[in-house]
C-alpha cells in the first residue's frame, strides 16, 4: 500500500484552465481558493521555541515518515483571510433569523463563550487527579441537579456526545434492565414521525424497529400502539413535543399503555425548549429522555457540532447508566469510572472520559443567566412566537395541522402550492435570496413537502414580522405565476444552486493535485 | 432578561393576533396533572457579573494544568494553540450556524470540511476521510462496526495496547450490536501478541500506535496477516501530532484509521469536546459513517462543496443508517483545520520532532532516578514507567507539591495488575524547570 499524499501540484498554479468560469468577487463577497490552490508547499505560520533540543535525529527505530506531511501552510495574515472570507459565504443566527425546525436556533450567548474559556475549564486534564478539579466535577454535579429538576427525574447521565449518543445510551440501560429480569426483548416502537436518528440508535442497541401510525390531527395513533405493543417490546420512543410541533396530547396514556406491556417511555427531548420550566418530563410517565444541550441550553451548534446529549433516567433505569458515575463522598466530588461498586450494572462506558465539559460550562452559564423563572419564559415565548407566525402566515401557506395551537415549531405543507409549478424546495431557495435560511424541509416525512418553522424565543417582534412579511410577499409571488424566480433561485446566494447528484455520481471528497 | 426580546405589550400584540387571550391558551394540550402553576425550585435569574462569578469560583478550584509542571497524555494533550485559532472559530458565521444543510449560503462551513477532510486523508495516508465524529474513542467504535459490516462477520481483536478508555466504549458499542470483542492483556508490547488472535471469524483487528503505553509499532505485519485472514486492520492513534513524524496508518496498511484530534487545535477542556478522525480506503467508502462533504459545481459551472452520499445516513436510511450520528464535532473540526493550515506539514514536522525531544530528554531525567524503570523503549512524546510504590498513590502525594506528574496505569484500567506504572507525557509546552520540578518532586518522594 502506498502512502497517501495530497501531491503537490505538477501544473502552474497561474495557468488558467479556460474550462472553469472564472472566479467572482461581488462587492464584500471575495473569492476563495482552498488553500490547496494557493500554494504554501513548505510554508508555516507557527514558530517555535527549539532552543537547545536536537531535532534532527529521532529515536524511532525506523518507524519515522520520508519526510514531511504534504500540506500546504499559511502565515497568520493569510490564514485570517482565508477564514475570514470562507466565513462570509455563511448564514448565521447572528444575521438574521434562522428557521431550521427540530434544530432550535436560537442565539447563543457570548457569556457561555467567555466561561467555558476560563484557564480552570479550558486548560485541565481528563485524567489529573480527582483533588485538583473538584471544580470541574463542582460543574457537573450542578448540571445534574438543574436537570433533574426541571426534569423530574432522579439521575443523569452527562456523558453522550450528542442527541443521538444520548438516544442509545438511553435505549442501553433500557436493554440492561430488562436482560438483568431475564426478559431480553427485541423491538422498540417508533412513530413514522420521529427524527431518523431514533430508529438508527434503536438498531445500533440492537433493536429491531417497529413503527407507530400517527391520526389525523399528528399525534400517535393510540389503537395502533395498544395493538402493536406485547412482550417483545423494550420500549417505545415518542418525541415529545413531537417533530409535527405538536403535544402529544395523550402522552399520559402513552405512558400507561407502555408501562402496562412491561416497556419502558423513551422521549426524544430535542424540543424541550417548548415546555422546559412549564412541564416535567417525570409527570408524563417518561422513564428515559435526552436532552440536546445545543439546543434547548443554548451551546452554540458550530456549523455541525459539538452538541451534549445528556439523558435523564427514572430509577428503575439509573442503574445501567454509563460510567463515569458521579458520587458524593468523604472527599467530597468523586467520579467512578469503572463498572464496579455503585456502578457494577453499568452499561460501560460510551466515550472516552467524561463527556462534553466545555458544553457543560455553556449550558450551565445559561442556566445561571435564565433561572427558573427565564427558563420559563423561554417556553412560553418559544411557543407564543411560533404560534405567531402559525397564525400570519396560515392565510397564505397551508399549515399541516391547522386546528388548536402548535408548540415552538409552525409544519406547513404544500398544498398551497399545488398546481403552481413550484415545490417546497423552490420556495425554500427563493428565502434566500429574501435574506433569511430556510426552514427545514420535506422534514417530518408525514407531510408532504413538509416545511418546519422553528422561530425560537430569541427573536424580536420586529424580525417576525421581517420574516412573515417576507414569505408573504413570496407567496405572493408564487400565486402570480413568477415560477422562473423560483426555479432559478438563489441568484443573490454566493453560488447558485449546487449540482447534488454530480457530487454523489463521482464523489470528490479531497483535493488532488491537478494533472501536469 | 437580556437575552428576550419580547416586551409585554409584543406579548399582548402577538397573542391579540393568534386570537387567544393568554399565554397559557397555547398550553391546552399538556394534560392539567403535568401543568406546572409556577416557576421550578430553582435559582431566579442572575447578571453576567453574577454569572461570571459563580462559574469563576468553580473554575478556582481546579489546578490548571499550564499553572505548573504537567506531564499527563493517555489520550489527551496539551499544546499550544495559536491565537488566531480561538479567535477565527468564534467568527459569528462558523459558531452561530447550523449543519450546512443549504450549501448555497453554507460554502464557508462546507469548503472548511473539504479542506478538513483533505488534511485529515492527508495524515492518515488514505484516500477518503469524513467530516469528523464525535471523539477518537467512538470513531473507534465506529470503525470495527464498520468492518462488521464489510466482512459480515462477528468478532473484532483489540489489542492491549489499545487506550482502554476506547476499549470499553468499543466495547459498549460493538456488543450491543452483536459483536463479540476480545480485548487482549494490556502490555507495553501488547501488539507482539495480535496476529495470534486472528482467526476466520476475525472481523478485524484494532491496534493503537503509538500505543496507550507510548510504545511505536510497525503494524505492517499484522496488516499482512490481518488480510491473509480476510480480516481489516484498525488503526488508532490518540496523539495526533505524532502523525507528523511517523509512517502515517495507511502506510503501514490500515484500511480504516481513527485518531483523537484535540491535539491539533483543540485546548484540553477536561475531556470534551474533542474532535474524532476517520479515514478509510475507497473501496469502503459506501460504509463510512458520517458526514462526507464533496465537490460539486453549481447551476453557472462554478465549483462548489455539498454534503454527500447522504443515503448512508440516518435523515435518509433510518434504521438501515451505517451509524446515529447525525450532530458531530464541526467547530472542533475547524479548529483542527486552522491550526493545521497554520502549521503546515512543515510546521507540523518541526512540533513533532519537538515533542519527541522533550520526551526523551524528561525520560532520560527519570532513568537517572533510583527505584524509577522505564518500560517503553521507542516512543513518541509519552512513555510507561515503573515505579516502586503504586502509581496513583505517588501521583496524588506529587500533586500536593504542585507536580501533576501524569497518569496512574490503574486510574484506566484498574484490573490489569499494573498498579506501579505510570504514563509520562511531555510536549512542545514542557519546560526544562517543569523536568527538573518532576525529577525532584519524584526522587523526593520514591526516597520518603
Ligand atoms: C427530534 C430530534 N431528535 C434527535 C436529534 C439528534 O440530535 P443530535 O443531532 O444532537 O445527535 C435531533 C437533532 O438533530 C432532532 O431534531
Amino acid at each position: 500500500m502506498s502512502p497517501v499524499n495530497v501531491g503537490r501540484p505538477t501544473r502552474p498554479l497561474d495557468s488558467v484552465d479556460a474550462s472553469v468560469p472564472a472566479p467572482r468577487a461581488r462587492g464584500l463577497q471575495q473569492e476563495e481558493p482552498l488553500i490547496f490552490d494557493r500554494g504554501g508547499w513548505g510554508k508555516s505560520g507557527v514558530d517555535f521555541e527549539t532552543g537547545g533540543e536536537d531535532l534532527s535525529a529521532p529515536d524511532l527505530a525506523g518507524l519515522e515518515r520520508a519526510g514531511p506531511v504534504e500540506l500546504p501552510g499559511l502565515s497568520e495574515p493569510e490564514a485570517l483571510r482565508h477564514y475570514v472570507r470562507l466565513s462570509q459565504k455563511n448564514h448565521a443566527i447572528d444575521l438574521a433569523l434562522y428557521p431550521l425546525g427540530s434544530c432550535t436556533m436560537k442565539h447563543n450567548p457570548r457569556l457561555g463563550e467567555k466561561m467555558a474559556r476560563l484557564p480552570g475549564f479550558i486548560d485541565i486534564h481528563p485524567l489529573q487527579p480527582q483533588s485538583t478539579v473538584q471544580g470541574a466535577l463542582e460543574v457537573m454535579d450542578t448540571l445534574a441537579h438543574w436537570l433533574k429538576t426541571l426534569t423530574g427525574l432522579p439521575a443523569v447521565a452527562l456523558s453522550p456526545k450528542a442527541g443521538a449518543q444520548g438516544e442509545l445510551c438511553g435505549l442501553l440501560a433500557i436493554r440492561g434492565a430488562h436482560e438483568a429480569r431475564g426478559d431480553a426483548r427485541s423491538t422498540v416502537l417508533v412513530p413514522t414521525s420521529a427524527h431518523g436518528t431514533n430508529p438508527a440508535s434503536a438498531a445500533q442497541a440492537g433493536y429491531q424497529l417497529r413503527e407507530i401510525a400517527q391520526t389525523a390531527d399528528g399525534r400517535v395513533d393510540l389503537t395502533d400502539l395498544a395493538a402493536r405493543l406485547g412482550p417483545d417490546v423494550a420500549a417505545v420512543m415518542v418525541t415529545n413535543p413531537n417533530t409535527c410541533g405538536l403535544f402529544e396530547r395523550d402522552v399520559v396514556e402513552i405512558a400507561r399503555l407502555t408501562h402496562e406491556a412491561g416497556a419502558y417511555f423513551y422521549c426524544d427531548g430535542a424540543n424541550f425548549n417548548a415546555i422546559v420550566g412549564r412541564v416535567r418530563p417525570a409527570d408524563l410517565g417518561v422513564d428515559a429522555m435526552h436532552i440536546n444541550l445545543h439546543k434547548t441550553f443554548s451551546t452554540p451548534h458550530g456549523g455541525g457540532g459539538p452538541g451534549a446529549g445528556p439523558v435523564v433516567l427514572s430509577a428503575a433505569l439509573a442503574p445501567y447508566a454509563p460510567t463515569p458515575w458521579l458520587v458524593h463522598d468523604e472527599a467530597g466530588l468523586r467520579l467512578e469510572e469503572h463498572s464496579r461498586g455503585e456502578a457494577a450494572a453499568s452499561q460501560g462506558r460510551i466515550c472516552a472520559f467524561h463527556g462534553q465539559m466545555g458544553m457543560y460550562v455553556r449550558a450551565l452559564s445559561y442556566m445561571f443567566s435564565h433561572g427558573s423563572d427565564g427558563l420559563r419564559q423561554v417556553a412560553e415565548d418559544a411557543v407564543l412566537n411560533a404560534n405567531y407566525i402559525k397564525a400570519r402566515l396560515s392565510g397564505v401557506m397551508s399549515a399541516a395541522f391547522p386546528d388548536g395551537p402548535c408548540m415552538h415549531e409552525a409544519l406547513f405543507d404544500d398544498a398551497w402550492l399545488e398546481g403552481t409549478e413550484v415545490t417546497t424546495l423552490d420556495f425554500a431557495k427563493a428565502m434566500i435570496d429574501e435574506g433569511f435560511h430556510p426552514m427545514t424541509m420535506y422534514f417530518p416525512l408525514v407531510v408532504h413537502g413538509a416545511m418546519l418553522i422553528e422561530p425560537t424565543e430569541t427573536e424580536s417582534r420586529r424580525e417576525l414580522d421581517r420574516f412573515c412579511d417576507a414569505l408573504l410577499r413570496l407567496a405572493a409571488a408564487v400565486r402570480a405565476g413568477d415560477v422562473e424566480r423560483f426555479r432559478q433561485a438563489p441568484v443573490h446566494a454566493p453560488l447558485r444552486r449546487l449540482d447534488e447528484t454530480l457530487a454523489a455520481r463521482r464523489p470528490r471528497l479531497r483535493w488532488t493535485a491537478p494533472a501536469a | 432578561m437580556r437575552y428576550q426580546p419580547l416586551m409585554p405589550a409584543d406579548r399582548a400584540q402577538m397573542l391579540a393576533v393568534i386570537g387567544v387571550d393568554h399565554v397559557d391558551d397555547l398550553f391546552v394540550d399538556v394534560p392539567p396533572v403535568a401543568r406546572l402553576a409556577g416557576p421550578v425550585d430553582l435559582p431566579a435569574h442572575a447578571s453576567e457579573l453574577a454569572v461570571e462569578r459563580a462559574l469563576g469560583r468553580m473554575a478556582g478550584r481546579n489546578r490548571v494544568a499550564g499553572s505548573g509542571p504537567f506531564f499527563c497524555g493517555a489520550g489527551a494533550y496539551r499544546h499550544h494553540v495559536p491565537a488566531s485559532v480561538d479567535h477565527l472559530i468564534q467568527r459569528s458565521e462558523f459558531l452561530t450556524s447550523y449543519t450546512p444543510y443549504q450549501p448555497e449560503i453554507a460554502q464557508g462551513t462546507l469548503q472548511v470540511l473539504f479542506e478538513f477532510q483533505t488534511q485529515v486523508a492527508a495524515l492518515l495516508g488514505l484516500p477518503v476521510a469524513n467530516a469528523s465524529m464525535y471523539d477518537g474513542s467512538t470513531a473507534c467504535a465506529e470503525a470495527v462496526l464498520m468492518a462488521a459490516r464489510v466482512t459480515r462477520r462477528r468478532k473484532t481483536v483489540l489489542s492491549g495496547g489499545l487506550h482502554p478508555h476506547y476499549g470499553a466504549t468499543t466495547h459498549t458499542l460493538a456488543h450491543s450490536a452483536g459483536i463479540e470483542v476480545h480485548r487482549l492483556a494490556a502490555a507495553v508490547d501488547a501488539e507482539a501478541a495480535v496476529i495470534a488472535a486472528i482467526d476466520a471469524d476475525t472481523a478485524c483487528v484494532v491496534v493503537q500506535t503509538p500505543n496507550v503505553f507510548g510504545s511505536v509499532t510497525d503494524v505492517t505485519a499484522i496488516a499482512e496477516a490481518a488480510h491473509a485472514a480476510g480480516a481489516l486492520l484498525v488503526v488508532v492513534t490518540t496523539e495526533a501530532v505524532s502523525l507528523g513524524l511517523l509512517k502515517s496508518p495507511g502506510e503501514m496498511g490500515a484500511d480504516i484509521a481513527v485518531a483523537e484530534g484535540q491535539s491539533i487545535g483543540n485546548g484540553l477542556n477536561f475531556g470534551g469536546p474533542y474532535v474524532g478522525l476517520f479515514a478509510c480506503t475507497e473501496k469502503l467508502l459506501r460504509q463510512a459513517p458520517g458526514r462526507l462533504c464533496g465537490e460539486t459545481v453549481d447551476a453557472e459551472g462554478r465549483r462548489g462543496f455539498v454534503l454527500t452520499l447522504s443515503t448512508r445516513e440516518q435523515h435518509i436510511r433510518r434504521d438501515k443508517a451505517t451509524s446515529n450520528i447525525c450532530t458531530n464535532s464541526g467547530l472542533c473540526a475547524l479548529a483542527f483545520s486552522i491550526h493545521m493550515s497554520l502549521l503546515g506539514g512543515a510546521g507540523l514536522a518541526t512540533l513533532a520532532r519537538l515533542n519527541h525531544a522533550r520526551a526523551r530528554r524528561t525520560r532520560d531525567a527519570l532513568a537517572a532516578i533510583p527505584g524509577v524503570e522505564i518500560l517503553t523503549p521507542r516512543f513518541f512524546n509519552e512513555f510507561a514507567v515503573r515505579l516502586p510504590r503504586p502509581a496513583a498513590e505517588v501521583v496524588e502525594a506529587l500533586a500536593r507539591w504542585d507536580v501533576l506528574a501524569g497518569v496512574p496505569f490503574s486510574r484506566l484500567d484498574p484490573a490489569a495488575g499494573l498498579d506501579d506504572l505510570l504514563l509520562v507525557c511531555a510536549t512542545e509546552t514542557t519546560t526544562a524547570e517543569d523536568i527538573e520540578a518532576l525529577t525532584e518532586a519524584l526522587s523526593a518522594e520514591i526516597a520518603a
